[in-house]
């Protein structure tokens, strides 16, 4: 007893809540029985029998909750503008195009509780008067694709779905469609344009969605995390939920954690949580007691945020105000090993390959960025090259089509005003700080060398030169910086800078 | 056209028969295709799933020669289940029971029958079309160019306006000119029966003003030949000369076997022509003529718009503009009344032509103008038989169905279409001499099913002989599923191969419009 | 009605109306690269950017509604510097080929980075040049050359219903092509040229018989074409007594839309079969003749057989394929001096 007791005491256990992963690891998402055990279907219920559209819109309005997907809009707003548009026929969408490196918060829901997902559409169609639903869902997401298809086909058993629901009339169906690994997919034009059978490439706003979405009809999309909140907050109630996080951000936020941390994976915390809680008491700190350097979060879109920021509340607003973002959740460790040059190259390459290509900015402007980015690395940086980067980050922001675009330049432009003197140090003095960008690296033997030749044979290209019990030395032009001499030194003589 | 080319996009039903819009009117096909991708149902009936079948919401593949009895299906589904608008049949028109009662005996069983397509498809297209005030039918030679092209016009306005879908804008009939200039042609006098304008060569009044007018004695009070007719006389020895003026029909007349001898047999053609035509080979004179781009004048296309052309270069050699021609010939001829330039014609024009009475060159300079024009202060007219059809009550016309002069039979078990591409234009003069087009096609060829093609033992690329009772071809073969079966398709562009040595020269009675559109033929394998 | 202010000015336009064309609407020019009013806007080039009052991101001017109360600027440092970057932007990827460009001179590229004072040098030596797709007939696509404005693409699936051509590759690899990139001769393209016609730059040029700068062209001269009864409005666009090239008409009812033979089948025109002379039989050919010969040879034998057989050995074909001014001398000439109805013509044809 005193150990179970002492387990729920950690920070680890503690400081989370629960609520979109509630079921995930305790129930076998492949039963629908075993959902309904855990209260399942039991929201809907209330939704159709107690509340009516209204009052399940009232609930989700006065619960605060704000949509996962990163940008953070008031769900039960835009659920009453579903509601309010005029259309023979709507549509809910559930976004399960996760894309952000590193982050798998809807993949777990997906895989571990689909029952939530399809349970929060359904309250969603009932609310706004939607017949038709579709799961936009990774392609990459195999077991997801597999336990959501088996969970439509129970809740249809079941009568949670298909026409006549709970004897009330209402009618809806879900049918997935699978995505092709396009980033861009997951922002709502290119994704309903997938749908649709078209190329995923965003087209502006106005319309919205809420007007004109999935063939022009009025479509209400939210991601999966968003969804998996909904049946607990129609089931305990708006005041409950509304109890948990932030002035202005209520509930929880899924966040996966890692980089360089102790305990990688997925948190659930509600929103207001410190950063340094999650990461050093949620997350156990840094690795091998190295220092902590930033935190990156909100993926591609996001930005770094160094020390100075570690006490800021999480919630959309004071990321956004440091030059990051909630985005999906990822959140992404960082500690003097990792070079913040590297880390803006690593992003924004990322964005690169993932523009759809529609407007210029996006398309040429984070190319070129990366292009300087690259010089930078290689020790071909100059001054100018600083000044170019933030001034086409910005009109990247400025001017792209959709918030691909708009956001794409974060993570440089945050690591350029937090983390300069790497950048400088890259430009001016031609070293890596961190000694990761390979062509700035010099490896070294030191005074330490007691010449015993272990660093010459393991040499793939034969740099090193030395007589026996002498003082070895790598010739730096021929040397690839591969590192397996230093590995291989007996003595730890060989430095790297 | 009664309504204007613009209007399509504001069509809510289009109903497409007879006509291979996209590739013979392809800037009006366009128009349809963004008409249906902005929700306007689209309704297309011809033998060959041509380009627009795609985008049909209902396409009825019908046999050849039967657009009189789809009309009459679909006619007799709105009579069936009263879809018919009453007010527009009883304020705007006449005989509707007449009509009606003459399709007593029909079914629309029976019209499914004929056709050879489903009869539920005939009555959705009849429900679609008759649920619209925003209907408009396009047709072109695939209902004129039977023995039963009258009727079938006829028919199409009969549904135009039993729907009430005639009159208003957004609808209309309209039929679609296949040339440049066929619409100004006809206005302008080119036919054996009518003076500019549709003036009766027969009223006598007309005639007395186009004397005064002219100052000329002695108009001819009868009906002239028809152009079949003509070639009839000629044969016959009792038409000596013939002028032409633009035209080649060589290759575009039916049965030219006959054509040919009857040609023969004349005293004395003149041709005048930009390119030694086919016809021209045979004539007497040739006369170079200059280009459209070499002259200045107008054209009126199918919405009845008659815009400027426009002399943008000097013609090759001594090329003369075919109205310079003429007057020099009429002033060898006694008549000393000659135009100077072509503005000085359309000024005689607007003066006789009461359609065209307000039309000069400068109110047509930035923007032509649809006629009826009556004076310099009218604006023209975007769509006809506003509030009164020009004959006062929109006449309904009581029409039965007919075979085709020509059916299928042992002997000849094959039905013949003609029809044009998108990249060649009529005869071939012009674009038999642009490179590119010739590069996409360049010779003619037949359309054959799979199904035929394999009853008859020949594959695609292969070479054909294809026989009617007035002629023989050889072609090569064209295996396509886009056309029925025992159905196959010619396009008339072609000298070599002309399909003008099979089609039927069968006339309809009244427009005499010969049958070019269905011809009984069999094909044979080349050895 | 809605009114704004653009520029200081005050503007009044329709509920819907974007920004660019309330702008329009007072003469206030706003550069586009990807906008054309016939098509849905697209939002694609970013140029026509502008700063709105409370906003704090630049708006694209064509995919912005203009709003009740809206302050609208179309030109300050800051907008300027964005359309300079995008261009140069631009720039850097385009081929620096101006010098020897067809295009040169009507380029809107080349016009904008003139009027942004662009001056990068433009595409790297080193990169590899892509062969011309030339497989159509008709025109020629230089991929190298392709700004991805998307007019193309949007004309033929919008306008000419087609949808022969589209994005394919995303990100920087983006280009435009057609299914399994056989050549577009191999795509269900109709050779209409609408996309021609758009195009910003030199990416889609028609295939024409000569090179020739656009400065150096004697005329444009707007008229019908001569094939089908559409009555699309046209230029003829005119080098040397030789059409060179022609342009659809935006103003025609065919707001600026052709066909295969409208766009590209001009040069008949200069063929050398055209007859020059007239022409008189002799035995099984022809001999030359002046017009004075041959017009009396014609006008004489008419006269004759006139007044040996009447009236009625007299026929004529009028002409579908010329002007109404021909047709009327023709049938003048047939009822007035002939004394016959006999004039027909292909109408039924």
């Amino acid at each position: 007893m005193d150990q179970k007791h002492s387990v729920l005491e950690m920070d680890y256990i503690r400081k989370q809540e629960r609520i979109a992963l509630k079921n995930c690891g305790l129930i076998d998402p492949e039963r629908i029985e075993e959902y309904i055990r855990y209260d399942g279907y039991q929201a809907l219920a209330k939704a159709i029998l107690q509340l009516g559209p209204e009052g399940v819109i009232e609930e989700v309005e006065a619960s605060g909750l704000r949509g996962r997907g990163g940008a953070g809009f008031p769900t039960g707003r835009k659920w009453r503008s579903g509601y309010l548009a005029k259309g023979n026929e709507k549509f809910i969408i559930c976004n399960a195009d996760e894309g952000d490196p590193g982050a798998f918060m809807d993949r777990s829901i997906l895989e571990g509780d689909p029952h939530s997902v399809i349970e929060a559409m359904t309250i969603a169609a009932f609310a706004i008067g939607a017949t038709k639903g579709f799961i936009y869902v990774r392609a990459e997401y195999p077991i997801a694709v597999k336990r959501l298809q088996i969970a439509i086909d129970q809740a249809h058993e079941m009568g949670f779905l298909g026409s006549d629901i709970f004897g009330s009339g209402f009618g809806f169906d879900i049918e997935l469609r699978l995505g092709a690994g396009a980033f861009v997919c997951g922002e709502a034009k290119a994704l309903i344009a997938s749908i649709e059978g078209k190329r995923g490439m965003p087209t502006p706003k106005p319309p919205r969605t809420n007007d004109k979405g999935l063939w022009s009809k009025p479509t209400i999309l939210n991601n999966v995390e968003t969804f998996a909140n909904i049946p607990p907050i129609i089931r305990n109630g708006a005041g409950w939920y509304a109890a948990i996080g932030s002035e202005k951000s209520k509930g929880t936020k899924v966040f996966a954690l890692g980089g360089k941390i102790n305990r990688t994976g997925l948190v659930e915390i509600p929103i207001g949580t410190p950063l340094r809680e999650v990461i050093f008491d949620i997350g156990g700190g840094i690795p091998g007691g190295k220092k902590f350097k930033a935190v990156q979060t909100g993926g591609p879109s996001g930005g770094c945020i160094p020390t100075e920021h570690l006490d800021v509340k999480i919630d959309y607003e004071s990321l956004q105000d440091i030059g990051s973002m909630m985005g999906s959740g990822g959140m992404i460790v960082m500690d003097e090993d990792n070079c913040m040059v590297d880390i803006a190259r690593f992003f924004l390459e990322f964005s690169v390959e993932e523009s759809c290509g529609k407007c210029t900015p996006c398309r040429e402007g984070t190319k070129k960025m990366l292009g300087i980015l690259e010089k930078i690395t290689s020790g071909e940086g100059v001054m100018s090259d600083l000044d170019d980067l933030e001034r086409l980050g910005q009109i990247i922001k400025d001017t792209s089509l959709c918030g691909l675009g708009k956001t794409a330049p974060n993570p440089v432009l945050s690591t350029l005003k937090y983390f300069r003197d790497e950048y400088e140090a890259h430009v001016k003095d031609k070293t890596c700080p961190a000694g990761v960008c390979k062509a700035l690296l010099q490896y070294t033997i030191t005074d330490k060398c007691i010449g015993c030749g272990i660093c010459k044979t393991v040499c793939p290209v034969s740099c090193i030169t030395g007589n026996k019990k002498e003082k070895h030395v790598i010739d730096p032009s021929a040397c690839i910086r591969c590192g397996a001499c230093q590995e291989a030194c007996p003595v730890d003589a060989i430095i790297k800078r | 056209m009664t309504n204007s080319i613009k209007e399509v996009i504001h069509n809510e039903v289009i109903f497409v028969i007879g006509s291979n819009t996209t590739e013979n009117h392809p800037v009006i096909g366009a128009l349809m295709r963004r008409a249906v991708k902005q929700g306007a149902r689209l309704i297309v009936a011809d033998p060959r799933r041509i380009p627009l079948a795609r985008d049909a919401h209902i396409y009825l593949p019908i046999q050849p020669g039967t657009n009189v009895a789809l009309l009459n299906g679909m006619i007799k589904t709105i009579i069936e289940e009263k879809l018919y608008n009453e007010d527009f049949i009883r304020e705007r028109t006449t005989d509707f029971n007449a009509m009606a009662g003459a399709l007593k005996d029909c079914s629309v069983a029976r019209s499914a029958e004929i056709c050879q397509v489903p009869e539920e498809d005939i009555r959705k297209a009849a429900r679609m079309y008759a649920a619209t005030r925003r209907g408009g039918i396009y047709y072109a030679m695939g209902i004129t160019q039977h023995t039963s092209g009258t009727d079938g016009v006829y028919n199409v306005a009969n549904l135009a306006m039993m729907t009430g879908n005639v009159g208003v804008e957004f609808a209309g009939v309209n039929p679609l000119r296949g040339q440049s200039n066929v619409q100004g042609s006809c206005d302008l006098g080119g036919l054996p029966d009518v003076y500019p304008g549709y003036q009766k060569v027969t009223d006598e009044k007309a005639r007395r003003k186009f004397e005064d007018f002219w100052g000329v004695e002695g108009l001819s009070p009868d009906l002239g030949l028809t152009l079949p007719k003509m070639v009839d006389q000629a044969l016959e020895g009792k038409i000596k000369m013939i002028y032409v003026m633009g035209e080649n029909p060589m290759v575009s007349d039916p049965d030219l076997n006959h054509f040919e001898a009857a040609i023969d047999e004349l005293d004395f053609l003149v041709v005048q022509d930009i390119f030694m035509t086919e016809t021209a080979l045979k004539a007497d004179v040739v006369l170079p003529a200059a280009a459209f781009a070499e002259k200045d004048g107008s054209f009126t296309n199918t919405e009845r718009r008659v815009q400027r052309i426009r002399k943008a270069l000097d013609p090759p050699g001594q090329a003369k503009a075919d109205w310079w021609i003429l007057n020099e010939l009429m002033k060898r001829m006694g008549y000393h009344n000659a135009f100077e330039t072509p503005e000085e014609i359309m000024e005689e024009i607007a003066a006789c032509t009461p359609i065209y009475g307000g039309i000069d060159y400068p109110r047509i300079d930035k923007k032509g103008l649809q006629w009826p024009v009556k004076d310099k202060d009218h604006p023209g007219t975007p769509f006809l038989h506003k509030e009164r059809f020009s004959r006062g009550l929109g006449l309904f016309k009581p029409v039965v169905y007919r075979e085709s002069a020509e059916m299928a039979d042992e002997e000849y078990p094959l039905i013949l279409t003609t029809g044009r591409l998108l990249y060649h234009y009529h005869t071939r003069s012009m674009t038999g001499r642009v490179p590119g087009l010739n590069e996409v096609v360049g010779e003619s060829y037949i359309e054959i099913s799979p199904d035929t093609a394999s009853r008859f033992g020949v594959g695609a690329g292969e070479r054909v002989k294809v026989s009617s009772r007035r002629g023989e071809i050889e072609i090569k073969v064209k295996v396509t599923r886009n056309i029925k079966e025992d159905v196959v398709f010619i396009p008339f562009h072609f000298a070599d191969a002309a399909v003008n040595r099979l089609t039927n020269v069968a006339l309809d009675p009244i427009a005499d419009i010969p049958e070019l559109k269905v011809a009984a033929v069999r094909i044979e394998k080349m050895a | 009605m809605i009114k704004l202010i653009i520029d200081g000015v005050a503007v009044e336009v329709e509920k819907g109306t974007s920004i660019l064309d309330a702008a329009r609407s007072v003469n206030i020019k706003i550069p586009t690269l990807c906008h054309d009013d016939r098509l849905k806007p697209s939002g694609a080039c970013r140029i026509c950017g502008v700063e709105i009052e409370g906003s704090s991101e630049l708006q694209a001017s064509c995919t912005t509604p203009a709003r009740e109360g809206m302050v609208v600027r179309t030109q300050s440092d800051r907008i300027r510097a964005s359309r300079k970057q995008l261009l140069e932007l631009i720039w850097e990827d385009h081929p620096n080929e101006c010098l020897s460009c067809q295009k040169a001179g009507e380029c809107e590229l080349q016009d904008l980075c003139y009027d942004y004072g662009v001056e990068a040098e433009g595409f790297a030596p080193l990169k590899v040049r892509t062969p011309l797709e030339d497989s159509n007939p008709f025109y020629t696509f230089d991929k190298d050359k392709c700004i991805l404005c998307g007019k193309c693409v949007r004309v033929c699936e919008e306008l000419q219903g087609e949808s022969a051509i589209h994005f394919v590759q995303r990100g920087h690899e983006t280009a435009i092509s057609h299914p399994f990139e056989k050549g577009m001769a191999y795509s269900t393209c109709v050779s209409c040229g609408n996309c021609v016609e758009v195009c910003p730059t030199a990416a889609l040029m028609p295939k024409t018989e000569e090179k020739f700068r656009v400065w150096d062209i004697d005329k444009k001269v707007r008229t019908t074409c001569s094939y089908c009864g559409v009555g699309c409005q046209l230029d003829l666009v005119v080098k040397d007594n030789k059409v060179v090239r022609v342009d659809a008409a935006r103003d025609g009812e065919n707001e600026g839309m052709l066909c295969v033979k409208g766009k590209f089948g001009y040069s008949f025109l200069s063929h050398e079969d055209r007859l020059t002379t007239p022409l008189i039989r002799e035995g099984d050919g022809f001999r030359e003749a002046s017009w004075d010969e041959a017009l009396d040879l014609v006008a004489d034998r008419m006269t004759g057989i006139y007044k040996a057989h009447g009236s009625e050995a007299f026929a004529a074909f009028a002409s579908a394929r010329c002007t109404n001014e021909d047709n009327y001398v023709l049938q003048k000439m047939v009822r007035g001096i002939f004394k016959t109805n006999n004039i027909d013509h292909c109408a039924r044809l």
